[in-house]
């Protein structure tokens, strides 16, 4: 018990980190994928060309990638971010991407009859949009969009790259300085645990949508 | 009256509506009968102002402004708005699109819902409905938008023969109270039966009665 003790203030803080860095991206994914989504499917061909290009660039690469790219070589041309920001503008840009597509997915699979009736109500696009399409959207874009976002909590550890202490970098150091396992086991304990309420989350979520089909 | 001069459109090199005019007046039930691929649905569509048209005419004596569009649309399958429930499916336009109060919405809707014989089914979702109650959903939808036309698609491919003849009393009432109907469906029994001026459309609009 004092063993576990002993590791918890490193542990605990690797929590935080995680934590945080899960939460800030998905509040900040989310709207801007959504954004995206917008923008990839507007009538105005070199917004849509530009999105593809984003989404092309941002799922084409490794995230790893992007972020040694944004912390260690925006500096190069005179930006410099501080190892959080830039951990959270990679993550956020990277999963703005997906999101886009997952959202792109959901609004193409509404049928066409809902945004004619629409019309012929005399609804507007804004108002066929928020009050028709997206609630609709939501309900489908649930299942693929919890996939990313379980996906999201482990790729936090990611973040180890540029120096962040999340809980996987805070427990391969007690492994070193333990010569131990046991840390990771702990690590892989959190990582279920954390992703076991995401899951609870998405399934009160989807049990909300379920008054129709 | 709704007035239909010279209407054409094509769909790339296929001419779909070739030269149609046809005159609707309010309390008429217009009947459009004709086999599938005339382009029944793509003059409905005109009518309805889903679709643009090449050239000819709409003109509809009522519409007080540019941007009124007094003609309603049933769809043949009815595109009721799944997420929400019937009374709100009527509801929803009343209150965003013509933007009236919740209270006078509600009544609105209540009344409709009662004249068509759906009282009871106001908090059931479209999945919860039979066809023929979907249908009359969508009619009270339409209807509560106060359309001077209303436009329905195949109102009968959907039912069997009994809830066919409740559908055309239905367009019987509608047109009783002053609103111009007009049908297109390749139900000819029906057409015959219901409508007051009867079209065939093949290469060229007939009137037929």
């Amino acid at each position: 018990m004092d063993y576990l003790l002993s590791m918890a203030p490193l542990m605990l803080q690797g929590l935080r980190t995680t934590l945080w860095l899960f939460f800030l991206t998905a509040l900040g994914s989310i709207p801007l994928g959504m954004l995206v989504c917008i923008l990839r499917l507007s009538k105005y061909t070199p917004l849509q060309r530009a999105m593809q290009l984003y989404i092309l660039l941002m799922r084409g690469t490794p995230l790893l990638l992007q972020l040694i790219f944004i912390f260690f070589g925006l500096p190069i041309i005179g930006i410099v971010i501080n190892r959080e920001s830039a951990a959270l503008i990679a993550f956020i840009l990277n999963y703005a991407a997906y999101f886009a597509e997952i959202f792109r997915g959901g609004i193409l699979s509404i049928d066409q009859g809902q945004y004619e009736a629409s019309t012929v109500l005399g609804l507007s696009k804004i108002q066929t949009f928020f009050g028709i399409i997206l609630p609709q959207v939501v309900k489908r874009v649930l299942p693929p969009g919890g996939n990313e976002l379980i996906t999201l909590v482990k790729d936090t550890s990611l973040a180890y790259i540029l120096g962040l202490g999340d809980v996987l970098r805070a427990s391969r150091t007690l492994t070193n300085q333990q010569a131990s396992l046991i840390p990771l086991f702990l690590a892989g304990a959190i990582y279920l645990v954390l992703v076991s309420a995401v899951t609870f989350g998405l399934k009160k979520a989807e049990t909300k949508f379920e008054y129709y089909r | 009256m709704l007035r239909v001069n010279k209407l054409s459109k094509s769909f790339g090199d296929k001419k779909v509506l070739d030269q149609i005019s046809f005159e609707v007046e309010k309390g008429d039930i217009a009947i459009i009968t004709g086999p599938s691929g005339v382009g029944k649905t793509t003059l409905i569509r005109c009518l309805s102002s889903l679709e643009t048209y090449d050239s000819g005419t709409i003109d509809i004596s009522e519409r007080r402004s540019e941007k009124e569009h007094p003609v309603g649309l049933v769809f043949q399958s009815f595109n009721l708005f799944p997420h929400l429930s019937s009374l709100e499916n009527i509801t929803f336009p009343l209150i965003k699109a013509k933007g009236m109060n919740n209270e006078d919405a509600r009544k609105k809707a209540l009344e409709l819902m009662e004249s068509l014989g759906l009282t009871g089914l106001e908090g059931s979702y479209p999945f919860q409905l039979s066809g023929g109650q979907k249908q009359r959903v969508a009619i009270a939808r339409a209807l509560a938008m106060d359309p001077e036309y209303l436009c329905f698609d195949e109102p009968t491919s959907a039912l069997d023969s009994k809830l066919r003849d409740s559908v055309g009393e239905i367009l019987r009432e509608i047109a009783k109270k002053g609103t111009g109907v007009i049908v297109i469906t390749h139900d000819r029994e029906f057409a015959e039966k219901y409508s007051t001026k009867l079209y065939a459309l093949g290469s060229e609009l007939d009137r037929v009665k």
